[in-house]
């Protein structure tokens, strides 16, 4: 048993904590917000230049092959300074999905261009009345030669406004109302009748209403088999939610580690605020949420790493580290006190970043409903 | 990074369970009705049962692992930390009765900070369980503030004379010996004036009186000592050390919060809840049920994570302080939810003390219940638990 990170992870969260530290500051998620786009370009090829598109992509499609550890580390990083883009959507979502049920042409066609950063992708499942459960999904594909037309309506599809590639779930069998119904596609963002009306969000993510419109998409972009989605969706939304966890863990470190230095300099009846202990408890009950959101996810992406089986221990991770952010995220607004409430200041930006990833791919509930089954009820 | 186990830590874990499954009788788990985290339910509530745990802890000594985390020239097995913690899930998780404070916390002590007189007067006696020991720690004016004690010790001639009193005394009434922190310098600093010693529970002038719990079972004492003569060979390692000797001994029971009993218990439910109905429904199916033992779920994950780190921190030669103030808050926190969440789901049953066809696992509800209010109380509560990470881990000003 070894509970760190090797030599080699160490290296790596720390270079990119130090990369994202310089090129990623407060400032920018400000400047961020109100863009078009919602990130810059130049942060984005500098992170296609170190690889990190390309973590866990195999050499012979451009990437540099590495573990998904690596991936939870950079995350991590990017989540302790709420870093804007479309990382997570592309090599998460995008990547992992073609990696886990592309074919050998789709994973040629699309993994290197997901690699050095030309190609953005992103998940489009949830629809009016779908939260985290595919099994109902209305949207429809029907056949029509050799093309599938899909009409619908996605939500919350995160940067549906800048995406090339859209992952959709959608019904090919309109008889089966059950998950076994519904196929995966990779659709072209900029096919006829597709139509994207971005939203505001509380988080600052891009979130986006898709509406599809007769869309054709060629067969030869199912994604894995026909009926087959909710297989793939199942591995997918676990990595995904572990993936959320880690940024998480980084999300909470920062506010926790902002809220004990404030602790430490703030004074009021003539000394620091964190001597008085209703200060330091509430310090020390983050300890416990931080530290255990940390080691519960980090098991959780230990073991999809490894290849083991991994579903309790993501569910877990999930529900755990998605009611700890809340409360970490909470006290850091409490200790800050009154400051923490003007717009300049940035305990904000960690409240509403941890807010977006506690909702996305399942909530505590959800997990915890998911952690009941495991437990045989 | 691996949060998996090593082949030889596995065939470790599979030798204590199958020491276990050999050496207790197979309905001791059951029989044995300890609250997980909980200090005042450590009863063996008949004759047979301490015979049994008598017979038990004889067999762990002839075995060598009665002192597992000993070093070999000594008797012990030299453990690594994370074997003991193995060691102490399996033992936890069947109830076994537990190893003692003289073997975990004044052999331990002797053996880095007792004279050589110290260590051969004691330590082959606890290595072979032949005696048992009692912490006597706490007093009338001395809990949370443990440097405050008033109990005095006052050396005449060959012997030291104890008077004073102390309470919360668990199993003083069964054990041999005090483990005992007294005043052998009244105008010291606070941290440099108190002494450890063995007290002999024979020794005229002791009197143990039961203080039962709100449980009604007798697991604690008052315990007063009235011109107690001790020989003054008794006193452990150097006088006015004993502060800093009790600090240190620390490091020896941070692994003892009984994990393995928070997943018995936890299986324990989730069994009897698929058995169970509600209004014609299974209780299983109720959704907030099926949400609240989830948390439970979780949250034994996280102490478990908690437990494991602080076995390997020590294996790495550094101090857990933190990190095992962080593990005894999760664990005792823990006794509190899972008793509360236990009594939520059992509804009107939840109340049935007695056993019959009527109660729910053998009336463990109600007695965790009640005992699980020692938990965040007994050895340090929540808030000082709280203080130390806050201070120790995070260096926030004390003033």
């Amino acid at each position: 048993m070894d509970l760190d990170l090797t030599r080699e992870q160490k290296i790596l969260k720390r270079s990119a904590q130090d990369f994202l530290k310089k090129e990623c500051p407060p400032s920018l998620i400000r400047e961020m917000k109100d863009d078009e786009r919602g990130y810059p370009q130049k942060l984005w090829d500098q992170m296609v230049d170190l690889g990190w598109t390309g973590v866990m992509i195999p050499d012979k499609y451009g990437g540099i092959g590495g573990s998904y550890l690596d991936l939870c580390i950079l995350l991590e990083a990017m989540g302790e300074v709420c870093c804007p883009g479309p990382f997570f959507s592309t090599v998460v979502l995008g990547g992992l999905t073609l990696l886990s049920a592309g074919t050998e042409e789709q994973k040629g066609k699309y993994l290197p261009g997901i690699a050095d950063g030309d190609l953005i992708f992103t998940l489009a499942m949830i629809e009016p009345g779908i939260w985290y459960d595919i099994s109902k999904i209305a949207m429809s594909a029907s056949i029509d030669s050799d093309d599938f037309v899909l009409n619908g309506t996605k939500l919350f599809v995160e940067n549906g406004h800048i995406a090339d590639y859209l992952i959709c779930v959608a019904r090919t069998d309109s008889k089966d109302a059950s998950e076994a119904g519904l196929t995966l596609f990779l659709v072209d963002n900029k096919s006829a009748g597709v139509r994207c009306s971005p939203q505001k969000t509380l988080g600052y993510d891009r979130r986006c209403e898709i509406v599809f419109d007769k869309v054709r998409v060629p067969k030869s972009n199912v994604l894995g088999d026909l009926g087959r989605a909710s297989g793939i969706f199942d591995r997918l939304q676990e990595q995904a939610a572990v993936a959320k966890c880690a940024e998480l863990v980084g999300c909470i470190q920062t506010a926790f580690d902002m809220t004990v230095k404030y602790a430490k300099n703030r004074k009021q009846f003539g000394r620091p605020i964190g001597s008085f202990q209703a200060v330091q408890h509430h310090c020390a009950n983050m300890v416990v949420d931080v530290d255990g959101a940390r080691f519960i996810t980090y098991q959780a992406a230990w073991k999809i790493s490894e290849g083991l089986a991994a579903s309790k221990e993501a569910a877990m991770a999930k529900a755990w580290t998605s009611d700890a952010s809340r409360r970490v995220t909470s006290l850091a607004h409490q200790i800050h006190g009154a400051i923490s409430f003007a717009q300049e200041y940035d305990v904000h930006l960690f409240y509403r970043r941890a807010k977006a990833c506690e909702v996305a791919f399942g909530d505590a509930e959800y997990h915890l409903e998911k952690v009941a089954a495991q437990l045989g009820l | 990074m691996e949060f998996g186990f090593s082949q030889k830590e596995i065939e470790f874990q599979e030798a204590v369970e199958e020491f276990l499954k050999k050496e207790l009788p197979p309905d001791w788990p059951e029989k044995s009705r300890h609250w997980p985290g909980g200090y005042g339910t450590i009863e063996m509530p008949n004759r047979e049962m301490a015979d049994t745990a008598r017979e038990f802890r004889r067999k762990l000594a002839q075995k060598g692992w009665f002192t597992i985390a000993w070093p070999e020239q000594y008797g012990g097995k030299a453990h690594s930390h994370i074997e003991q913690a193995i060691f102490d899930e399996r033992m936890s998780y069947f109830r076994a009765p537990s190893v003692g404070i003289a073997t975990r916390i004044a052999g331990p002590t002797i053996l880095r900070f007792g004279t050589e007189e110290n260590k051969q007067d004691w330590i082959p006696r606890i290595a072979n369980a032949e005696i048992e020991m009692w912490l006597a720690y706490s007093e009338p004016d001395a809990g949370s503030d443990l440097a405050g004690i008033q109990t005095t010790a006052v050396l005449e001639g060959e012997e030291y004379v104890i008077n004073g009193q102390k309470v919360w005394s668990t199993i003083a009434h069964l054990a041999d010996y005090a483990w005992l922190i007294a005043k052998t310098d009244p105008d010291g600093h606070r941290h440099h004036r108190v002494s450890l010693f063995v007290v002999d529970n024979k020794s005229p002038g002791v009197t143990i009186k039961p203080l039962i719990n709100i449980v009604g079972v007798h697991s604690f004492n008052e315990v007063f000592f009235d011109n107690v003569r001790v020989p003054a060979k008794n006193l452990i390692g150097d006088k006015n050390a004993g502060f800093y000797y009790l600090m240190t001994a620390l490091d020896f029971e941070r692994l003892l919060v009984g994990i393995g009993g928070f997943r018995r218990f936890f299986e324990e439910l989730v069994e009897y809840v698929k058995q169970m109905e509600r209004e014609g429904k299974p209780l299983g199916k109720n959704h907030s049920v099926r949400v609240k033992l989830a948390e439970i779920a979780v949250k034994i994950e996280i102490a478990y994570l908690f437990f494991w780190r602080t076995a390997e921190k020590l294996d790495k030669g550094q101090v857990p302080d933190v990190e095992s103030s962080v593990l005894k808050l999760t664990t005792t926190e823990l006794s509190r939810h899972l008793a509360n969440v236990t009594m939520e789901i059992f509804g009107p049953y939840s109340q049935l003390v007695t056993e019959s066809e009527w109660t729910p696992l053998r009336g463990m509800a109600p007695r965790g219940y009640l005992d699980c209010v020692s938990a965040t109380i007994g050895a340090g509560t929540s808030e000082i638990q709280r203080s130390i990470i806050a201070t120790r881990g995070l260096g926030l000003p004390r003033k």
